[in-house]
């Protein structure tokens, strides 16, 4: 795989946040070059420039697009999702704070190729620093006529405002978060009609992540076989790496994709804190399959191996554990999260979630059993699967690969005084893959 | 009642939304940010601004997290409690706040000056562990900087 070293998200210049600085940088140029393309062929150049998305399904990004209808009597309309609130995913943040211009111009590239007429920003509602720093972006480019009315003489229209979440994780799920914008409960809805049919207000709606939005400003100026030729060949471009946990220099790396997980925590994050081995690595954000420390040699970081490896790459946000983790707390802290953040529709997830973080507690307080682990994996099989949206199966993931992958630490933490015997699980109860 | 100076915003973004019942959101935060929290008085008020059910307004606050159903302190302190910051201490920055300003979560100081609650992720996990005042981020907390945060704070 060839070296690629240049930034295109977040390049280390000084002042890019201000549009004066992206301007002179060639900023804005993609778009110019995308208004004088037809939008069906700026659609083309995405296709094959096989984008996908970033914020954890890996979609085909161009492909999304073209489900959106040509002719239409209603308003299109355009969701930007930057509801981050995955845990372990730092990544859209970094894009409002130093380079805002690169996801409006990505944006309005965006709705250019499907006639879109407002763009809305859905930004949680914690990061209110960062909505600031995004909205004065977006006022200093409807001060240049970037966005707004007959953007630069094209004859093109369109709006973009930013949405402000309230805290509540569900609303980065895309039916989820058209909800919140129509002012309702962040309940998702049920599909079909999909959103390209039947999405904010009934009308055609696409929703797209922050970080692919802002990869198209490239793939238009540079064209899609450069693009294309960038890190893994199924899953290519820069991808922003949050990494966090117990190693050295945790942060948010711009590389390409398919960089193999062990550079990312040993030459970039600085390996782990005082030389500790490693126990386990959460590969995508808190919702992907776990590894073990053993597993992660030759793992690269893109969805083809990713899944091969038996994961995901979810939103590529690295959580590294070292040798002295208690991985059963861990889980039983994402476990909590899913209960907390479960909307309440369905039943498998709204009482799933908090069983599976009720065991986990007795296990924690020491009075698990070695039944209970097989009742976990019962409650969690009868999750995945179960629900309208995938939370239901970004809570019973995690809890599967850690009863898998570390059945061992559940043994350590059984109950000394409980009978105590050694438990096969019956065979529909274990997942193969 | 919302000042004059919201009054106008809210009808500038009324031409953003084709209907107003997509104005719940912005609305709410526009109360929350004068008022301090959301009181069952401003749910009447903000339902017939906007011409909309109570139980709709109810069920909005209810559902999203960083709506203040109860009043809080004058700086609302929520400490981040999921993975990564967990992994780094997270307990260890909510027990040294709750001792120092003598509360358990949840509780307000007597004075009304602090609120302490534990949050779910706030998408910091590279700086962790981590707190939000109000609409501030603080990171890569220890017990000195905590401290040094809250003196500035009184």
């Amino acid at each position: 795989m060839p070296e690629f070293s240049e930034k295109l998200l977040l390049p280390d210049i000084a002042g890019l946040h201000r549009i004066e600085v992206y301007e002179e940088r060639g900023g804005y140029g993609a778009l110019r070059k995308a208004l004088g393309m037809k939008p069906e062929a700026v659609t083309e150049e995405v296709k094959k420039s096989n984008l996908r998305g970033r914020g954890g399904a890996c979609f085909p990004t161009g492909l999304k697009w073209s489900f959106m209808p040509k002719a239409s009597s209603k308003p299109k309309y355009l969701c930007a999702n930057g509801d981050e609130s995955e845990p372990g995913t730092f990544k859209d943040r970094q894009i409002f704070q130093y380079n805002p211009h690169v996801f409006i111009e990505g944006a309005l590239i965006t709705a250019y190729a499907m006639g879109v007429t407002t763009v809305y920003v859905y930004v949680r509602g914690e990061y209110d620093k960062w909505i600031k720093l995004l909205q004065k972006a977006i006022d200093d480019a409807y001060a240049k006529n970037y966005v707004g009315k007959n953007i630069l003489g094209s004859g093109f229209s369109t709006e973009l405002f930013v949405h402000k979440g309230a805290g509540a994780y569900i609303c980065g799920e895309e039916s989820a978060l058209m909800n919140s914008i129509e002012g309702d409960r962040g309940y998702p809805r049920v599909r079909p009609p999909f959103p390209a049919q039947y999405g904010l207000w009934g009308c055609p709606t696409t929703i797209n992540n922050i970080e692919t939005i802002s990869n198209v400003p490239a793939i238009i100026a540079r064209g899609w076989q450069w693009y294309s030729g960038l890190g893994a060949v199924k899953h290519p471009g820069p991808l922003l790496y949050g990494i966090s946990g117990h190693v050295n220099k945790p942060g948010v790396y711009e590389l390409p994709t398919g960089v193999l997980l062990t550079d990312l925590i040993y030459k970039h994050a600085g390996g782990v804190r005082e030389n500790k081995i490693i126990k386990a690595v959460i590969p995508g954000g808190s919702s992907t399959m776990w590894l073990r420390g053993d597993e992660i040699e030759g793992v690269r970081m893109d969805a083809e191996s990713l899944k091969a490896a038996g994961s995901s790459i979810g939103t590529a946000g690295v959580i590294v554990m070292d040798e002295d983790t208690d991985v059963l707390k861990v889980l039983a802290c994402i476990t909590h999260f899913y209960h907390h953040e479960s909307c309440g529709q369905c039943t498998p997830c709204r009482e799933g979630t908090g069983w599976m973080e009720k065991i986990l507690n007795r296990f924690l307080a020491g009075n698990g059993a070695m039944e209970d682990v097989d009742l976990l994996l019962d409650v969690a099989n009868n999750i995945e699967g179960n629900t309208i949206c995938a939370l239901g199966d970004a809570a019973a993931w995690p809890v599967q690969s850690v009863i898998r992958k570390f059945r061992e630490e559940f043994e350590k933490k059984v109950c000394k005084t409980a009978k105590q015997k050694f438990y096969v699980p019956p065979p529909h109860l274990v997942r193969t893959q | 009642m919302f000042t004059e100076e919201n009054l106008e915003k809210i009808k500038e973004l009324k031409k953003r939304y084709p209907n107003q019942k997509a104005l719940t959101l912005p609305v709410l935060w526009m109360a929350q940010e004068q008022f301090g929290w959301i009181s069952p008085e401003a749910v009447t008020y903000i339902s017939g601004l906007l011409n909309l059910p109570p139980k709709h307004i109810y069920g909005v606050i209810t559902f999203y997290t960083m709506f203040n159903t109860r009043p809080v302190g004058k700086y609302h302190i929520q400490v981040c409690r999921n993975v990564s910051c967990q992994m780094l201490g997270s307990e260890k920055v909510t027990d040294h706040i709750c001792n120092k300003l003598n509360i358990s979560l949840g509780e307000t100081t007597s004075d009304k000056k602090f609120t302490l609650n534990e949050v779910e992720c706030l998408g910091s996990c590279g700086t962790a562990p981590m707190m939000q005042i109000n609409q501030d981020y603080y990171e890569n907390l220890n017990t000195e900087k905590i401290d040094t945060i809250l003196e500035k704070l009184k």
